[in-house]
């Protein structure tokens, strides 16, 4: 388990709304409980989301306005007084021109001079906006030269990313948090209501709790075997 | 949105037709489908914002419905299609949930085009 080291500012980089919450939410609020500011640059509405409720209470046009919504409240639970919507469209990040994808990265880069990036691990994080989103990162913090560089933390969930990476280096203790990371999770319920079912019946059988409940696993970019291209 | 009454359904098709409409449709399966899966072939598409003119379309089956819209040189056709709603916009929404409620494909026509 590791210290959560002192970060000068934190930018994190995802394509939708709840890829945060999933994945670093309670990362980010011990950030934000130790007043390091946090911008979390959101590519996305995640327009093209497949739920919608069951019976479907949103429809393809007003889903991201209620992911919208949803985005900001879990925002505020996390902690994240900057939150950007970049005006991407869901399912297209990587069909974007890969220039202007660096630039909106080095842009914020250069804007907010960030001790800490986080983003999707490229090549292991599944869904082609996750690998896009990665992919421009990386891109972007390369052109930095190595001693300016920020450090870069990733995400990753594909079923080789243990084989390929290794054991996460960044292994966080989330417990003192835990209620944080639900209220980000419950945020996005358009999202999120088929997890948080599961999440509650097993917390309400006694069974341990689930491990997304207790730590985050992120890993520092391996910049010695960079496959990026 | 609400279950599909095709009376309804076609009637609003009708007013739609013989003017410039912009379309967009959709069908997927998810982008994890092969992530949870892992024999799963996943394929889907969208377009967004085509702008045709359908001379007329009607809907077919019994639920899943299937619609199709005849233009001047082809055509433009989805099957799997569940709920609708003419939403505060006068935009005629279609979409095709599966069992677990998941959105699968789509169909939405409207006088302006979508945001």
């Amino acid at each position: 388990m590791n210290k959560i080291e002192k970060e000068r500012h934190v930018l994190v980089i995802y394509p939708h709304p709840d890829d945060e919450a999933l994945g670093v939410s309670g990362t980010l609020a011990i950030y934000a409980k130790n007043n390091v500011p946090i911008t979390y640059a959101c590519l996305t509405l995640g327009e093209m989301g497949r739920n919608l409720g069951n019976p479907p209470f949103a429809t393809r046009e007003t889903l991201p306005k209620v992911r919208k919504k949803e985005l900001e409240k879990a925002a505020e639970v996390i902690g994240i007084q900057d939150l950007r919507m970049m005006g991407l469209r869901d399912k297209t990040v990587e069909f974007e021109d890969d220039e202007k994808m660096v630039k909106l990265v080095t842009d914020l880069i250069e804007e907010l001079n960030p001790s800490l990036i986080i983003t999707f691990y490229p090549g292991y994080s599944v869904h082609p906006d996750h690998e896009a989103t990665g992919r421009a990162v990386v891109r972007a913090v390369r052109r930095i030269p190595v001693e300016k560089r920020p450090k870069l933390y990733c995400t990753a969930f594909s079923k080789d990313c243990e084989r390929n990476l290794g054991e996460p280096d960044i292994v966080n203790d989330i417990r003192e948090v835990q209620d944080i990371k639900i209220a980000a999770l419950k945020a996005h319920i358009s999202q999120t209501a088929w997890m948080l079912k599961g999440l509650e019946e097993s917390i309400a059988q006694n069974n341990p709790i689930s491990e997304r409940l207790t730590i985050e696993r992120l890993w520092s970019y391996q910049w010695d075997r960079d496959e990026v291209d | 949105m609400e279950p599909i009454l095709a009376d309804k359904v076609q009637e609003y098709i009708n007013q739609f037709a013989g003017k410039d409409v912009y379309i967009h449709v959709e069908t997927t399966n998810g982008a994890y489908a092969s992530h949870f899966n892992e024999g799963f072939f996943s394929a889907g598409c969208f377009i967004r914002n085509a702008k045709v003119n359908y001379e007329h379309g009607k809907i077919a089956g019994t639920g899943p419905y299937r619609i199709g819209l005849k233009l001047d040189l082809g055509w433009i056709y989805v099957e799997g299609l569940t709920h609708f709603e003419l939403d505060d916009q006068g935009r005629l929404l279609l979409s095709g949930h599966g069992h677990d409620g998941k959105l699968a494909a789509a169909l939405e026509i409207s006088h302006t085009p979508f945001d």
